[in-house]
Parts: C-alpha cells; structure tokens; sequence
C-alpha cells in the first residue's frame, strides 16, 4: 500500500514538474504541432484527385462537396475526416526518446539518473505526456482551423467510437514510444541510433498512412505493411476517429501484441545495455 | 572574388578530410536516401492508379518534379543544414563574434563553413532521376531549353537558400529554432508534387506566399522543354527579391547581435 501511495506521489511531482518545464516551451512545442501538417497537405491532394475523377476539365474542385468524388472506394468526405483524424492522432503518439535520450546520454545527465531509484524511462515517459498537455491546446485549435476550410465534412464521433479512439491513440503512443525506446537503448551499443531513427521515420511516414489511407494501397503492399506496427499506430485510431467501418478487435489486438512484444523486449535490452554503460569524464 | 574561392577550397577541404573519418554513416545516408526515394516513387504511384494523372502531369513528368525536389533536398541536407544548424549554436556559445571580426563577409563565412558528404548520393540520384524522367517524357533538349533550365534551377536553389537563411537568422532572436526549421522542411515537402496537383486555394499560396512553385514544378516546366517568358522572368524576380531579402534581414539582425560575455 505505502509502495502504490509512493508511486503516485512520484508521478503527480513528475508530470507537475515536466509540465511546468514544458509551458517555458510553448512557442516550441506550437511551432512542432506546425510541422505534423503534412497529413492535411495530402487531404487537400487526394481531394483534388478524387474530384478529377468526377470532372476531368476540374473546375469548381474548391467549393462544396461535390456528390460521388470517391478514389478507391472512399468519397471526399471520407477522405476528410481521415485525415484530419490522422492529424489528431499523429501529434499525440509522437516519441522523441532517441534524441533526449542521446543528448543526456551524450552530456553524462543519464548517470546522475541511472542512480535515482526510479526507471530512467519514466522521466521520458512522463515528459511526454507533460508535452502532449502542452499541445493539446494548438491541436485543437488547428483541426478545428481545417474543419473551418472544409465545412462539409465535420463530424462528432459517437461517444463509444470516441472512447475507442482514444484508448487506441494512447496504445498506439505506448507503442510508438516503445519501438523509439528500443531504438534509444541501442545507443548503449553503437553511435548510430540517431542514424537508425532516421529509417524508422521514413518507414512512419510511407507505411504508417499518413500520406495516405492504407485502403489506397495495393493489396499486397498493404498486407506486408500491416505486418509492421507503423500502421496500426496512425491509420488504426484515425479511422476509429473518423468514424469508418472496420474490425476494432483486430486493430486492438494488433496494439496489444505489439506491447506484449516490445515491453519486455525493451526493458530486457535496457538491462543489457546499462551493465555495459560507462559514463565519460570524470 | 579569387580570395573567396580560394577559402571555399579550403573549407571544403577540410569538410572532406574530416569526413571520411566516419565511413559507417555515409551507409546510413544512402539507405536513408533509398528509402526516401522508394516511398517518393510509391506514393506518386498511388496517385496515378486508375489512370486519373495528376494535376494534367504525365508519370515521367511528375517524376522530373521528384527528381528537382530530390536534388533540393539533397543539396539542404550537403549545404544548408549542416551550415545554418551551426549559426544557432554560434549564437548560443558567443563564437559568432569571432567569425564577425574575420575579414570576410559573414553570410559568405557561415553559409560555406562546412559541407555533408553524406547528401552527395541524392544529389547525384535527384539529377539521373530528372534527366531520365524528362527523356522518358520525350523531351527534346536544345539549347535554349536547356540553358533556360539551368537558370531556373538556379532560381530555385537560390531562393531555398534564402528560406534557410532567413529562418536561421531568427536564431539572433530567439536562440532556439530547431522546429522553425523542422516547419519549413514540412512546408518544402509540398513540392513533391506539381503545384498543379492541388486545389486553387493552394496553388495560388504557393506561388505567391511561399514560393514552393519556383522551387520544383516550374523548374520541371523549363526540363520538359515547355519554358515560357512570364515563369523565366518570375522565377529570376523571385529569386533576386528572396536574396535580397536574406541579405538585409541579416544586416538587420546583426544590429541587433548582443555578444553573449559582456
């Protein structure tokens, strides 16, 4: 009991911390909430697109809903809620473990740390939630910027699909922040972490559907990509979000089998990794 | 002018020598590059499925538009990133004041300080691609064609700088702007594609606003053999206008440096 009251303590005093220390980087964190726009990039594209196949001399592509605009079976409106949905749930499962870990790591802050008695990954966990509460308020603030642009498509989820969405966002960051961890971790054995993340970010952005909607894609590369965690953490919630019809089990069950795979997995390399830390300097 | 290029040489020399002390990365980057470029060609590929085009490109067309925006792309991750990144930390330690009182200009200083090899590759992969596309599109290189291409290409490497720049600049002000950066590389992402891809609103944003049409598609317009008098003239307007500006915002900026040990 006194253990579980500990914790808590520790976590309120942790997320309290974090937060204020991210309020000081608002203009920052704004400006990042900034550059997640390419989802919305590719709706006004896909848009366009799935308009030309309507009216091949494309006038009139900007205004209003045009009735039976579909590219691969989804219509405009569709393709809308989408992608602001990928929107949304891209800027709350966003991990930046790699960089925060190299730096400390890199300037001897993660020694002082690896001597508290508390898991490293906490502090890292809960600066991110700190961060999401920061940029909750922009988020929110932008999509509802799109949702003014392209009036014909709001929508309000059902409570129950909202509720999906959201346990199926916080998975998906669970998951993102795990594969980043693992990534992190690997800086115990080599220098190149920062050059592997760099790989992992492509393979977010082409497979994980932000570009586009993975019902969009071929059958097989679609198949082959939903092997791979990048899909279920972007395109699985927004659809959620958006409202579209699909297998919820299956999408959860795929989070989850991706948690059951990298937690342990993380935390058993973490050990490794730490028996084999030396600190630099003196 | 010779005293430029003379230190240009130098500082590339020792670019080059410093580099191949870490021969593992430059794998990384032509991974990185190959996996860029497939998920470029991939998503292009989805645009065009069920014969639709986009934005009244053909595929080897919009190809040569990838290919500009490979070159650009490789030429910030060569030039203007490992570069301007450093005016921030210059700004941060006070080692800016040391390259101000060298007699040389300092835009000139801090834009050619140092170069990345590892973006070499997608340059070299962003102009076969372009030349191979354009061929594949049939067109017919003559030498006003040709000579009209190198102009606008030129126009557009000269405003990207200039983008960069002037966003570097603002690190006089406020210190940090790794994400101000981070912006703009997701705005420049839009011109994967041709700016006729999108709907009015945007087209006429990223002509005018943000200059994202000069940088890839009316490039692309010159290789394909089809330049026309109003774009050549905008192109080289905007390019003169966008330098102009870089190089008095860093005046500007300048008066307002505070050393940072005083």
């Amino acid at each position: 009991m006194r253990r579980v009251a500990r914790l808590a303590r520790v976590a309120r005093v942790l997320l309290a911390t974090q937060y204020a220390h991210m309020l000081e980087y608002r203009a920052e964190i704004a400006l990042w909430a900034l550059s997640g726009l390419v989802p919305l990039l590719m709706m006004s594209l896909w848009i366009h697109q799935a308009d030309m196949g309507v009216a091949p001399s494309g006038g009139g592509a900007a205004s209003g809903a045009e009735l039976g605009a579909a590219i691969g079976g989804l219509s405009r409106v569709e393709l809308a809620r989408y992608f602001i949905s990928a929107f949304i749930v891209r800027q709350f499962t966003v991990a930046w473990v790699v960089f925060a870990f190299e730096e400390d790591a890199l300037q001897g802050r993660l020694s002082p740390m690896l001597l508290q008695p508390l898991h490293p990954l906490w502090r890292y966990l809960t600066s991110h939630l700190a961060e999401q509460a920061t940029r909750l308020p922009f988020v929110a603030g932008l999509a509802g910027i799109f949702l003014l642009l392209v009036p014909w498509a709001a929508w309000w989820p059902a409570p129950g699909r909202l509720l999906l969405a959201v346990l199926a966002t916080v998975l998906a960051f669970a998951v993102n922040f795990l594969v980043q961890c693992l990534i992190a971790v690997l800086c115990f054995w080599s220098e190149r972490a920062s050059a592997l993340e760099r790989l992992h970010t492509l393979a977010m952005l082409f497979l994980s559907g932000l570009m586009a909607p993975l019902e969009l894609f071929p059958p097989a590369v679609r198949q082959a990509a939903q092997w791979t965690p990048f899909p279920w953490i972007i395109h699985f919630p927004a659809r959620l979000l958006a409202g579209a019809e699909l297998d919820a089990a299956a999408g959860f069950a795929a989070l989850a089998a991706w948690l059951a795979l990298l937690l342990p997995l993380t935390l058993l390399l973490w050990r490794a990794g730490v028996r084999r830390y030396a600190a630099m300097g003196s | 002018m010779g005293r430029y290029l003379k230190t240009l040489r130098r500082f590339w020399g020792t670019a080059l020598a410093s580099q191949t002390e870490y021969q593992a990365n430059l794998l990384f980057d032509l991974l990185a590059m190959g996996g860029n470029l497939a998920g470029s060609l991939f998503m292009i590929g989805l645009f065009f499925q069920g014969g639709r085009g986009l934005g009244g490109w053909t595929w080897p067309e919009a190809l040569v538009v990838l290919g500009i925006y490979t070159l650009l792309d490789g030429v910030s991750s060569t030039l203007l990133r490992p570069n301007l990144s450093r005016i921030v930390t210059q700004v941060q330690e006070g080692t800016l004041d040391f390259v101000l009182l060298k007699p040389i200009d300092s835009q000139f200083w801090l834009s050619t300080r140092t170069f990345a090899l590892g973006g070499l590759p997608e340059i070299g992969a962003g102009l076969l691609l372009m030349a191979w596309a354009a061929r594949a599109a049939g067109a017919r290189p003559s030498l006003a064609v040709v000579a009209a291409a190198v102009v606008l290409l030129g126009t557009s490497l000269t405003i990207l700088y200039s983008l960069w720049f002037v966003l570097a600049t603002t690190s006089i002000w406020f210190v940090k702007t790794w994400n101000a950066t981070e912006v703009l590389r997701a705005t420049l992402t839009a011109g994967r594609y041709p700016v006729t891809a999108y709907p009015q609103t945007l087209r006429v944003l990223f002509t005018v606003v943000i200059p994202v049409a000069f940088l890839t598609t009316v490039p692309a317009e010159a290789v394909l053999g089809r330049p026309s008098w109003p774009w050549l003239l905008g192109g080289a307007g905007m390019a003169v206008l966008f330098f102009a500006l870089s190089r008095a915002f860093w005046q500007l900026a300048l008066r307002f440096h505070t050393s940072a040990s005083s």
